[in-house]
């Protein structure tokens, strides 16, 4: 068996009456994307902030590149090297293109305590974080405010900083998202080459972009992954098609 | 060169030829007020790392003012009383040496800003303001209360204290001195904002959850912030008690607080020279308004409601527009 980057066993979580997980247990391997779909409400965010960190699961652990992260923070998991996309784009909106992109460069390098020399002329810095947005086709519009971008452009950009932490994981909250068909055509074909460099934790509501890239996944309702398998398998499956990808098909 | 630049380098030059000019005029009062407002300006520069940079609305910087004007003032006050402070287990005695009394007072200020950030810094919004103002008014009370260094009535300090080779008693001398000191920490708080801390500082502000996905800790960047902003006003304060030589409870005030605050705001929060056009701006009034009515915080009053409702940048951002950014 390939080792396991990722390992969540039996995770947990209720809101009060409602389990929002319900012992979900998922692995991600090297080299692989593993989508997460589900309908909305499924709790998909829900088990995205418990491994992230920012949600302290009821019970179960999450195991990060062998090591059990569930005690720590979501500053002490990113810095393990968890590289998370936001499903509504988290940026330092009154910044650049570029400085939201050396800001995760900075992250990444850990040298923050320094008071005196100007960062936007760090060589390393900001190399890495023009190698990021030239990857994700922004290098063009870095020096533009990121309050100024479009909807599709932050997306990018969120994708842009999450590379810059050079992550041995990517955590992706639907980085389609509003993106129209173009821009998640042109998205999907990069992810597809991104999981060379790290496995990709997907979720996503784009189907024909799961489809395409996903090499297993696993299907959310209420809490519960009710299957997991290869695309093939997800589409095969009589409970998915009732739960999730239309009931009038399967009826 | 920007605007800003343009405008900054205008407010720079007009402290020192404002205390030229009143020297060559023979108005000694006029440099006075120069200093002071180069002494308010750098307690707004302090409080403007923490609020404009950072985003921490802080009520209580007055604690700081207060802690630097009394590091003054006991120090002095047991030199001029020859007393020392204290005698066991070790001597420590008072002292008129303004480079001392000036890292006594950066010290003291950085501590206690340490202690007073690592508990406010757990709350935020209008929670983090009650906190800080209520640490602001302990302080108040205390030195109230406190008699052995005057309580109410505060400390007199009869001779200015001395800096090595320097005649301090001669008022366009001290006015160098307190503007040395803001040109340099102007300096360090603009090479800050640009550091990997100040881009850390000022993302966690504006997007603290991006801050904690590229793995920094929002909570000690602004602690860290905190500290340098109230070493900072703590400075200011030493100096200001030493214009006055006089140490009174109201530099703890919450009033004191509020008009740092007020130099911030008027002159533009997060702008490096906000808090040099505010405090000038703020002297400019006191001195102008002042001497044509008692109830001249009026019109301030109504300024600064001009200033929060049309002009969010302040004065700087009326002139200079918009921040550019430092790529």
């Amino acid at each position: 068996m390939t080792e396991v980057l990722l390992d969540v066993r039996n995770l947990h979580k209720s809101f009060g009456a409602l389990k929002a997980t319900d012992d979900v247990s998922l692995t991600l391997k090297p080299g692989e994307i593993h989508a997460l779909i589900g309908p909305n409400g499924a709790g998909k965010s829900t088990l995205i902030k418990q491994i992230a960190g920012g949600l302290r699961s009821d019970s179960g652990t999450v195991h990060f590149a062998g090591q059990d992260v569930t005690p720590l923070s979501t500053v002490q998991r990113a810095r393990a090297g968890l590289g998370r996309t936001f499903q509504i784009s988290s940026l330092a909106m009154e910044y650049t293109v570029l400085q939201n992109a050396v800001l995760g460069a900075l992250g990444q390098s850990g040298r923050v305590m320094r008071f005196f020399a100007p960062v936007m002329r760090q060589k390393e810095l900001r190399e890495e974080a023009l190698r990021a947005l030239e990857l994700v086709g922004l290098a063009d519009h870095a020096a533009k405010r990121t309050a100024d971008l479009s909807h599709g452009q932050r997306r990018q950009l969120e994708v842009a900083v999450a590379l810059t932490l050079r992550p041995k994981v990517f955590l992706m909250d639907e980085p389609m998202a509003g993106l129209g068909a173009g821009g998640s055509k042109a998205l999907t074909g990069f992810l597809d080459g991104l999981r060379a460099e790290a496995p990709i934790l997907l979720v996503e509501h784009d189907m024909d972009a799961v489809f395409a890239l996903a090499d297993r996944i696993s299907v959310l309702v209420y809490g519960q992954i009710i299957a997991t398998g290869t695309a093939a398998e997800i589409k095969a499956d009589p409970q998915v098609r009732v739960a999730y990808l239309g009931e009038e098909d399967a009826a | 060169m920007t605007r800003e630049t343009i405008l900054n380098t205008f407010l720079f030059l007009l402290l020192p030829a404002t205390a030229l000019a009143a020297f060559a005029l023979d108005e000694p009062f006029i440099i006075t007020l120069a200093t002071k407002a180069a002494i308010l300006a750098l307690a707004g520069v302090g409080l403007n790392i923490a609020l404009g940079l950072g985003g921490l609305v802080s009520f209580g910087h007055a604690a700081f003012f207060g802690l630097g004007g009394y590091a003054m003032g006991i120090l002095a006050a047991h030199a001029q009383s020859y007393t020392p402070i204290m005698e066991s287990p070790f001597l420590i005695e008072g002292t008129k040496s303004m480079p001392v009394i000036w890292l006594v007072a950066l010290a003291v200020s950085a501590l206690a800003a340490l202690l007073i950030g690592a508990l406010s810094l757990r709350t935020s919004g209008v929670y983090f303001i009650m906190v800080t103002l209520a640490f602001g008014q302990m302080l108040f009370y205390f030195a109230i209360s406190w008699p052995a260094y005057g309580g109410e009535d505060g400390l007199s300090i009869y001779v200015r204290n001395g800096f090595p080779g320097l005649n301090t008693l001669d008022p366009l001398t001290f006015f160098g001195i307190a503007f040395v000191i803001l040109a340099a920490v102007l300096f360090f708080a603009g090479r800050l904002a640009r550091a990997p801390f100040g881009l850390a500082l000022s993302a966690a502000r504006q997007n603290a959850e991006r801050v904690e996905a590229v793995g920094l800790a929002p909570f000690k960047l602004r602690l860290v912030a905190f500290v340098i902003s109230g070493a900072v006003t703590g400075l200011a304060g030493a100096l200001f008690a030493d214009l006055n030589r006089f140490v009174s409870p109201t530099m703890f005030s919450w009033q004191t607080s509020g008009e740092i605050m007020i130099f911030v705001i008027l002159g533009g929060v997060g702008r490096l020279f906000g808090p040099v056009a505010g405090a000038a701006l703020f002297i400019l009034l006191e001195h102008v308004l002042g001497g044509l009515s008692e109830f001249w915080h009026i019109y301030l009053g109504l300024l600064l409601l001009l200033v929060v409702l049309f002009a969010r940048g302040g004065m700087i951002g009326l002139i200079a527009g918009r921040e550019v950014a430092h790529d």
